[in-house]
C-alpha cells in the first residue's frame, strides 16, 4: 500500500519529454518534501501520482491500481492534487461552492458534506471568506480555498503544489498546523516547495529534483549537507545551516533551535 | 531627490467601505532600492498601484492626499508616459503572460513592439534579457506551456525589455527556485547600480536584509514601519506587525533569550559570523 512510481517518464503532446525513469515511493502517513529547479518536472511528477497525467512509460500504482487502469477522478479520490495555479483549479462562484462541490458530486449525506466543509474550512483558516467569489480573494487566499477543497475529499494522500508561495506569516503558520493535523490522521502529504526554511522545519524527508530526474532522496540533513546535489537542484541551505558551516559548528544543523543550542552548549 | 512624493494619501476601491490605503506618507528617493514588506491583505499592491499610477488612472474609487511623481501631480500625468517610465511587473505571474502571443520570444518582445522600438534593436534587447534570466531555451516555446518558475521568468524578463527609469515589481520570486531567487537580486541589485530607482515587494526576508537600502512594512492599510533595513529588520517588533525577521535576526533574539545576547541583531550572515566571533573572543 502506497504510491509508486516505477520507472516512469512522462512526454508532453508535442513530444518534450518532461520526466525520465522516476522511482518513488510514497508511504501512507508519510510527510515529503520535493524541491528543485523551476522547470524539473516536479508539477508534471506529481500529476502522475494523481492519475492527471498517465506514464509514457513505466508504471505508477496507487496502493496496487495502475493509473493506466483507472480515470483520474476515481484516483483523485485517494490521491488529491492541489494544483501550482489555483486559477487552474476553481470553477465555483463561491468559495463554499467551491469546497462542498466534490463531497456534493460524491453524493454523501447532508450532515457528511457539512462535516468536511467544516472540518476543511477550520483547517484552512477561511471562515470569513466562505460566502466571496474565490476570483475576488487575494491570491494567497486563493491557494487556501483550493486546498480546502482538495481536503473536503479527505483523500488518503494529499499533494500541495507550492502552497508556501506568496504566503506571510499567517499563511505559513496555517500550512505547518494543518499538516501537524493531517499526519495525526495519518495522511500523507508531498509538498512540492521552494523554501527552504519551511523545508528545514517541517520535513525529515526531501526529495530533490533536477532536469528531469529524481537526483536525490533523503533526510533533510543529508540533501542539504550535499553540496553536490544543492547546486544542482538549484536550492539552498537553510541560512543558519550556512551560518554553522561558517563558524565550523559540528552536527546538523537546520533550524534556529539547533544552532542556538550548539553555541550554549559550548560554555 | 526625491522621484515620488506621498502625502497623508488614503484611497478606497470603488463600492469599499474601508480604506485600502490609510494616510500613507512617503518619499522615494532616485537611485534607491526598497523593499515593501507586510502580513498579506496589509496593502502592498495597492501602494504599489498608487506608485505606479494605476491609482488612480486605472482604479477609479477615492483617493485623497497628494501623490506626485518626478515633480508633477499623478493626476496631471499622461498615461502612456507613466508606462513607459514606471514598468509595473504584477504580483501573479500566471496573468501576466497575454496570452497571445504563440512564443516566449514574441511575447517578451511585446511590450517594445508597441513602443514601436526598431526590430534590430528590439531582437537584441529581448535576447539579453532571455540571458539574463536564463531562459534561452525557453525562446522557441508557448508561453502557456511554461512551469510556473519558468512562467514568471517570463514576466520579469519583458518588463526588464522595457528598460524603464523606475521599477515597480510586486513578489516577483514567488515562483522561483532558491538560485533563481537570488538571481533575480542580483539583477535589480545591478539595475540599481546602473542608476534605476526600484521598488519591490518580497516576503523572502533574509534576501531584503541584504540588498535593500529601505524597508516598508505595511499592515491594515497603513505603512506601520519605515527607514533604513538595518534599523527595521533588527527590530523586535516586527512579528507584532505581521512581519518576519530575517532568519539571523530570529537567531540573534534567541541567543538574548538563552542568556547569550550578541552585541546587537544581526540581520545578515556576515553580520552574524562577526558577532559570533566577537563574543567568542569576549569570553576568553
Ligand atoms: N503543457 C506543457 N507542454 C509542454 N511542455 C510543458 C508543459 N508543461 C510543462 N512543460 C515543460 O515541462 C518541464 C517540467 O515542467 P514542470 O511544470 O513539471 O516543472 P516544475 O518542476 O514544476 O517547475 P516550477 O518549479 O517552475 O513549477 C518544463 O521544462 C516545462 O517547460
Ligand atoms: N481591486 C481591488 N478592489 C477592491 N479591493 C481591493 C482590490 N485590490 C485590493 N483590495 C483590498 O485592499 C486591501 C489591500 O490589499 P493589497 O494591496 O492587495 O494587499 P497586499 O498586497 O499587501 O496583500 C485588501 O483589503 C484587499 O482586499
Ligand atoms: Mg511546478
Ligand atoms: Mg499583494
Amino acid at each position: 500500500m502506497s504510491i509508486e512510481l516505477k520507472n516512469a517518464s512522462f512526454s508532453y503532446p508535442g513530444g518534450f519529454l518532461a520526466n525520465e525513469n522516476l522511482t518513488l515511493t510514497i508511504a501512507p502517513g508519510e510527510r515529503v518534501a520535493i524541491v528543485g529547479q523551476n522547470g524539473a518536472g516536479k508539477t508534471t511528477c506529481v500529476k502522475m501520482m494523481n492519475g492527471l497525467h498517465k506514464p509514457c512509460d513505466g508504471d505508477v500504482l496507487i496502493d496496487g491500481e495502475n493509473t493506466r487502469d483507472f480515470t483520474a477522478a476515481h484516483i483523485a479520490r485517494t490521491v488529491g492534487y492541489v494544483f501550482q495555479n489555483p486559477d487552474d483549479q476553481i470553477f465555483n462562484q463561491s468559495v463554499r461552492k467551491e469546497i462542498e462541490y466534490m463531497p456534493r458530486y460524491f453524493k454523501l449525506p447532508d450532515e457528511e458534506i457539512r462535516r468536511r466543509v467544516d472540518r476543511a474550512v477550520a483547517l484552512t483558516g477561511l471562515e470569513k471568506y466562505m460566502k466571496k467569489n474565490p476570483f475576488d480573494i487575494p491570491y494567497p487566499i486563493r491557494k487556501f480555498v483550493t486546498i480546502a477543497a482538495v481536503l473536503a475529499t479527505e483523500p488518503k494522500y494529499v499533494i500541495f503544489d507550492e502552497p508556501t508561495a506568496g504566503q506571510d506569516k499567517w499563511g505559513t503558520e496555517i500550512l505547518e498546523h494543518l499538516m501537524d493535523e493531517l499526519e495525526k490522521d495519518g495522511i500523507a502529504v508531498v509538498t512540492i516547495t521552494h523554501d527552504m526554511e519551511f523545508v528545514a522545519r517541517n520535513f525529515k524527508r526531501v526529495v530533490a529534483m533536477a532536469h528531469k530526474n529524481i537526483i536525490a532522496d533523503g533526510t533533510a540533513g543529508e540533501i542539504f549537507g550535499n553540496d553536490a546535489v544543492v547546486e544542482e537542484s538549484r536550492i539552498l541551505k537553510p541560512q543558519l545551516t550556512i551560518l554553522a558551516e561558517s563558524l565550523g559548528l559540528p552536527g546538523q544543523i537546520l533550524t534556529c533551535e539547533d544552532l542556538v543550542t550548539a553555541l550554549t552548549g559550548l560554555n | 531627490m526625491a522621484l515620488i512624493e506621498l502625502q497623508n494619501v488614503t484611497y478606497h476601491y470603488p463600492y469599499v467601505k474601508s480604506a485600502a490605503l490609510q494616510d500613507i506618507s512617503c518619499t522615494i528617493e532616485e537611485g534607491k532600492f526598497y523593499g515593501i514588506i507586510g502580513e498579506n491583505g496589509g496593502g502592498k499592491t495597492s501602494l504599489c498601484n498608487l506608485l505606479r499610477g494605476l491609482i488612480p488612472h486605472f482604479y477609479q474609487g477615492k483617493l485623497e492626499g497628494k501623490v506626485t511623481i518626478a515633480g508633477t501631480d499623478v493626476m496631471e500625468w499622461d498615461t502612456g508616459k507613466l508606462a513607459a517610465k514606471i514598468g509595473y511587473v504584477f504580483q501573479n505571474p500566471f496573468t501576466q503572460i497575454s496570452g497571445i502571443k504563440e512564443t516566449v520570444f514574441e511575447e517578451i518582445a511585446m511590450g517594445l513592439e508597441n513602443l514601436g522600438v526598431p526590430k534590430k534593436e528590439m531582437v537584441d534587447e529581448v535576447l539579453r534579457v532571455m540571458k539574463l534570466l536564463n531562459i534561452e531555451e525557453l525562446m522557441e516555446k508557448n508561453p502557456n506551456a511554461l512551469s510556473g518558475g519558468q512562467r514568471q521568468r517570463v514576466a520579469f524578463a519583458s518588463i526588464l525589455a522595457m528598460n524603464s527609469d523606475i521599477l515597480v515589481i510586486d513578489e516577483p520570486t514567488s515562483q522561483l527556485d532558491p538560485q533563481g531567487t537570488q538571481d533575480v537580486f542580483e539583477i535589480i541589485q545591478m539595475l540599481k547600480a546602473s542608476g534605476k530607482t526600484i521598488i519591490l515587494v518580497e516576503h523572502k526576508i533574509d534576501l531584503i536584509a541584504r540588498y535593500c537600502d529601505e524597508v516598508i512594512v505595511m499592515q491594515g492599510g497603513r505603512i506601520v514601519k519605515q527607514g533604513p533595513t538595518a534599523e527595521v529588520l533588527s527590530s523586535p517588533e516586527l512579528p507584532e506587525l505581521g512581519a518576519v525577521a530575517p532568519q539571523v535576526s530570529q537567531f540573534g533574539h534567541a541567543m538574548a533569550a538563552a542568556g547569550m545576547p550578541l552585541d546587537h541583531i544581526p540581520i545578515t550572515i556576515e553580520e552574524a559570523i562577526e558577532l559570533i566571533q566577537k563574543q567568542k573572543g569576549a569570553a576568553k
